[in-house]
């Protein structure tokens, strides 16, 4: 074991906490928050094409309030209908 | 006096809610103030020992809210600070004894008298919870700088949002300086950052705690414990005193330096 490459454990646990407590606030369980960006991204392109590879999808928090951030790259297409 | 009502609340059990209700109402009531504590825990009654009064309890909470004594009767005074009071947690009924709406009437009944009521909320987040917030003025959330304390506290403060209780601040308990200096310890940094609450005292683990228990005698009475000093802290700001806070990590540096030179340490 290399002791000085291992991550110190405060670290680990912020860095878990960090998770727990976005799902324990937002009563998310990882799986359902998967499912979420699944649909999220499924409604997405049935309107719009995006870019699968360059999307993101996060759970942000500021003090006490969090918001789910989308970064959802779309492919440029021709406008296919005007107004 | 229109007395504050505060709540000491944290999830978790064996965080140190029961020695901050102890500690903080005696560093209160040592300034003059005039102080009730309620030990809201029924059942599993614990602030009596921890305030060395277990042997003169006659009534408890429940004997007043069931009107078989009143209030006065159940109000232990305690044996240095004549300006303290406990009310004990029954030992022999379970909280559904008690309503929020109890709590309310009885914290109203001593709100003219007294200048503080603390309350001592049980561990968990269910009724014995709700009678603990219900009639409270303020929230203090207590935790420890531990992962599982940390989550629980972030429940508490959920609920306590949920209920329009605003501004909980939070007690950090038990911090060992020396370990969050070689980062193996989550720093108030750090659960400050997660929790996203105010901050109104942190206490550092403190050999003393253990020992003022079992005397009886809380350790804000010990003028040379560290924690003692940290619960005199947290007494002045609740009566809106600014006091900076201590550099719990530059002690320990220093601490590690005197533990080098004297060779006990590297």
């Amino acid at each position: 074991m290399n002791w000085f490459k291992q991550k110190r454990s405060a670290q680990s646990a912020k860095e878990r906490l960090q998770l727990v407590l976005i799902h324990d606030r937002t009563d998310l369980t990882p799986a359902e928050f998967d499912a979420l960006k699944d649909e999220l991204l499924e409604v997405i392109s049935r309107h719009v094409d995006i870019d699968p590879s360059g999307v993101t999808i996060d759970v942000e928090h500021d003090g006490r309030s969090q918001r789910l951030i989308a970064d959802i790259p779309l492919r440029s297409v021709t406008r296919r209908r005007a107004g | 006096m229109t007395a504050q009502v505060i709540t000491i609340s944290s999830g978790k059990g064996g965080v140190g809610k029961t020695t901050a209700v102890a500690n903080i109402a005696v560093a209160l009531a040592m300034d003059g103030a005039k102080v009730v504590c309620i030990d809201g825990d029924i059942g599993l009654r614990n602030l009596d020992v921890v305030m060395g009064l277990e042997n003169r309890i006659v009534y408890d909470l429940v004997d007043v809210i069931e009107g078989r004594c009143k209030l006065r009767q159940a109000m232990i005074r305690d044996k240095h600070l004549t300006e303290l009071y406990l009310i004990p947690a029954a030992q022999t009924r379970d909280k559904s004894a008690v309503s929020p709406s109890d709590m309310t009437r009885l914290c109203n009944e001593l709100r003219p008298d007294v200048d503080f009521v603390f309350i001592d909320s049980p561990a968990g987040i269910e009724r014995g919870f709700r009678n603990a917030i219900a009639p409270a003025d303020r929230v203090l959330v207590i935790t420890n700088p531990e992962i599982s304390a940390v989550r629980d506290a972030d429940r508490v403060i959920g609920i306590l949002e949920a209920e329009e209780k605003r501004n909980p601040a939070l007690i950090l308990n038990r911090l060992n300086p020396s370990l969050v200096k070689q980062h193996d310890m989550l720093s108030a940094e750090d659960v400050l950052d997660l929790l996203g609450i105010q901050l109104i005292g942190i206490v550092p683990e403190d050999e003393n705690v253990i020992v003022g228990s079992n005397r009886g005698v809380p350790v804000a009475q010990d003028s040379k414990s560290r924690a003692g000093q940290a619960f005199r802290n947290i007494a002045r700001r609740i009566r809106g005193e600014e006091v900076p806070f201590i550099d719990l990590e530059k002690q320990a540096g220093l601490w590690d330096r005197i533990q080098k030179m004297t060779g006990r340490k590297g």
